[in-house]
């Protein structure tokens, strides 16, 4: 069974509950758009897909997340291949302080890929994908710190693309970009579909609408609706997720 | 009656500038008066002779030998660690009561007066575990000095990089250990060997822990074993029993001229490390 499966999953900071019985499925090659008003537990979501609220102290999990029919959930999971399969990018580009380069071969070396042939092409894939390729390709070694925040954005994505994973989870990339670099990671993520699974968390509503195949709309750590993006930006079920897509609140 | 507020400005200003200005006065004085001392005794050979009579006549080479011995003992006693605890500390466990205590025991024996540690180091080392005056027993006095330092300022350097850096060592398949040596332990380094810098000044300046442990003999060390004398237990004995100022002063100004010496050339290297990683 491939895909991800949630079932009443509740995600808990200490005594806090901030996801409520979650229940939703992500089908191959399609882009997931998330959305919600700060605090719907929109993050909190897709940090638990990779176990990432593991760093934070009195995280616990309750319920269960199936990765193509396996429980990720469950004490004994791989973190380590869990993460590979599931690349994340965050809300504020973080390149880390080295190289261009060095930033691509990170995740593959860490996956044990030696020769620098391999890393060569690796490096090559992630930055042609996110049409990096042709604006960097000269200053390889230069380091990352020195592109501007669109650039450094993408470096983050095609950085998670070297892992060959299977999901790409991003975690509002755009927030802090301007318009055209907001548009070209629109651009990649339209060609990346071809390949990935990816779900997206984003405060830009229209973005979802623009983007994503199909949307769920969070409020309040409870998933109010999920559906086709049409219908739910069109004929929404429920009448919390008409006013914020109207933008009545949020 | 309120002060205006451009009188009130200068007025700080003054103040400030004359406690920085005090602050260099006080620093320049006193490495000026020792070197204009001490320089004059220094030659080659007062760095490459063994002292002869007490330290009247001679050179002071077996004492930097002594002070390079127990000053590497100690890095290298009290850097792992150091670095290990903290790393432990702030990475491998949860904030909590626990944590707490070890490093409020931590602040605390950085506060302990360093006699107090070369007593201890005496008891423990020297009689306890037999082995006498020696480098060995200095070495593992000054890193219990030293250690409360390493671990604090590494902790620190720990501390401050950035956490999304770690979510993205973990999100892109490392594992924890990997995070640690691959992205946070070179972030960190500036901050880590700025700690042990601090130590090795510590422990190049130490004079009463070490007197107490590695002994005051004037031989060249041959061993771990070997009791030795430290340039500033040397400085100590010179001056203390008049044996001779003159050469008193020169190895004071050996003693600073070292320490500069290191602080230079540990901030060179430094400089390139971050040049490199940014």
């Amino acid at each position: 069974m491939t895909g991800i499966r949630v079932r009443e999953v509740s995600h808990y900071f200490g005594p806090v509950r901030v996801l409520k019985n979650i229940n939703l499925a992500v089908e191959k090659n399609e882009i997931l758009g998330v959305i919600g008003p700060a605090g719907s537990g929109k993050s909190t979501f897709l940090r638990s897909l990779n176990r990432l609220n593991d760093l934070v102290q009195g995280s616990r999990t309750e319920g269960m997340i199936e990765v193509d029919g396996r429980d990720i959930t469950r004490p004994g999971t791989s973190l380590v291949e869990l993460r590979r399969r599931l690349g994340m990018v965050f809300a504020v580009p973080v390149p880390l302080p080295r190289s261009i380069y060095e930033n691509l071969a990170f995740g593959p070396r860490l996956a044990g890929v030696r020769g620098k042939e391999k890393l060569d092409a690796l490096v090559r894939y992630g930055l042609e994908q996110t049409a990096l390729w042709i604006e960097v390709k000269d200053r390889l070694h230069q380091s990352a710190l020195k592109l501007s925040g669109g650039q450094q954005q993408r470096l983050c994505i095609a950085r998670v693309l070297t892992l060959k994973p299977d999901y790409i989870l991003l975690d509002e990339p755009t927030s802090g970009l301007d318009p055209v670099s907001t548009m070209k990671i629109e651009d990649s993520l339209r060609i990346l579909k071809k390949d990935y699974t990816i779900i997206l968390v984003t405060n830009n509503t229209k973005q979802a609408a623009r983007v994503s195949d199909r949307t769920a709309f969070f409020l309040a750590g409870e998933l109010v609706e999920i559906g086709p993006t049409e219908r739910i930006f069109t004929a929404p079920a429920d009448r919390r997720t008409e006013d914020y897509i109207s933008g009545r609140f949020g | 009656m309120r002060v205006p507020p451009r009188l009130e400005q200068r007025f700080v200003k003054v103040v400030l500038w004359s406690m920085t200005a005090i602050t260099v006065f006080v620093l320049l004085f006193i490495v000026a008066y020792i070197l204009r001392r001490g320089l004059p005794v220094l030659s080659l050979s007062f760095l490459t002779e063994n002292p002869h009579e007490m330290g009247r006549t001679g050179g002071i080479f077996s004492t930097i030998v002594g002070t390079l011995a127990l000053t590497a003992m100690a890095l290298a006693v009290a850097t792992p660690l150091g670095v290990g605890t903290a790393i432990f500390l702030n990475e491998y466990t949860w904030e909590s009561r626990v944590t707490r205590i070890i490093r409020f025991g931590a602040d605390c024996l950085a506060g302990i007066p360093s006699i107090i540690f070369g007593l201890f180091g005496f008891i423990l080392f020297v009689i306890k575990m037999g082995f006498g005056w020696s480098i060995l027993s200095g070495g593992l006095t000054l890193a219990f000095m030293i250690l409360p330092t390493i671990i604090r300022t590494s902790e620190e350097a720990l501390r401050s990089v950035p956490r999304s850096y770690r979510e993205v060592s973990l999100s892109l398949g490392s594992t924890k250990w990997q995070m640690v040596t691959r992205v946070i332990l070179p972030s960190a380094l500036p901050g880590i060997v700025t700690g042990v810098i601090l130590s090795v000044g510590r422990s190049i300046g130490e004079t009463a822990a070490v007197i107490f442990t590695a002994g005051s003999a004037l031989r060249l060390p041959t061993s771990l074993f070997s009791s030795s004398r430290t340039m500033s237990v040397h400085f100590y004995i010179l001056a203390r029993e008049g044996i001779s100022m003159p050469n008193a002063y020169g190895t004071a100004a050996v003693l600073v001229l070292s320490i500069l010496l290191v602080n230079i050339v540990t901030y060179r290297l430094m400089h390139r490390f971050i040049r490199k990683y940014s």
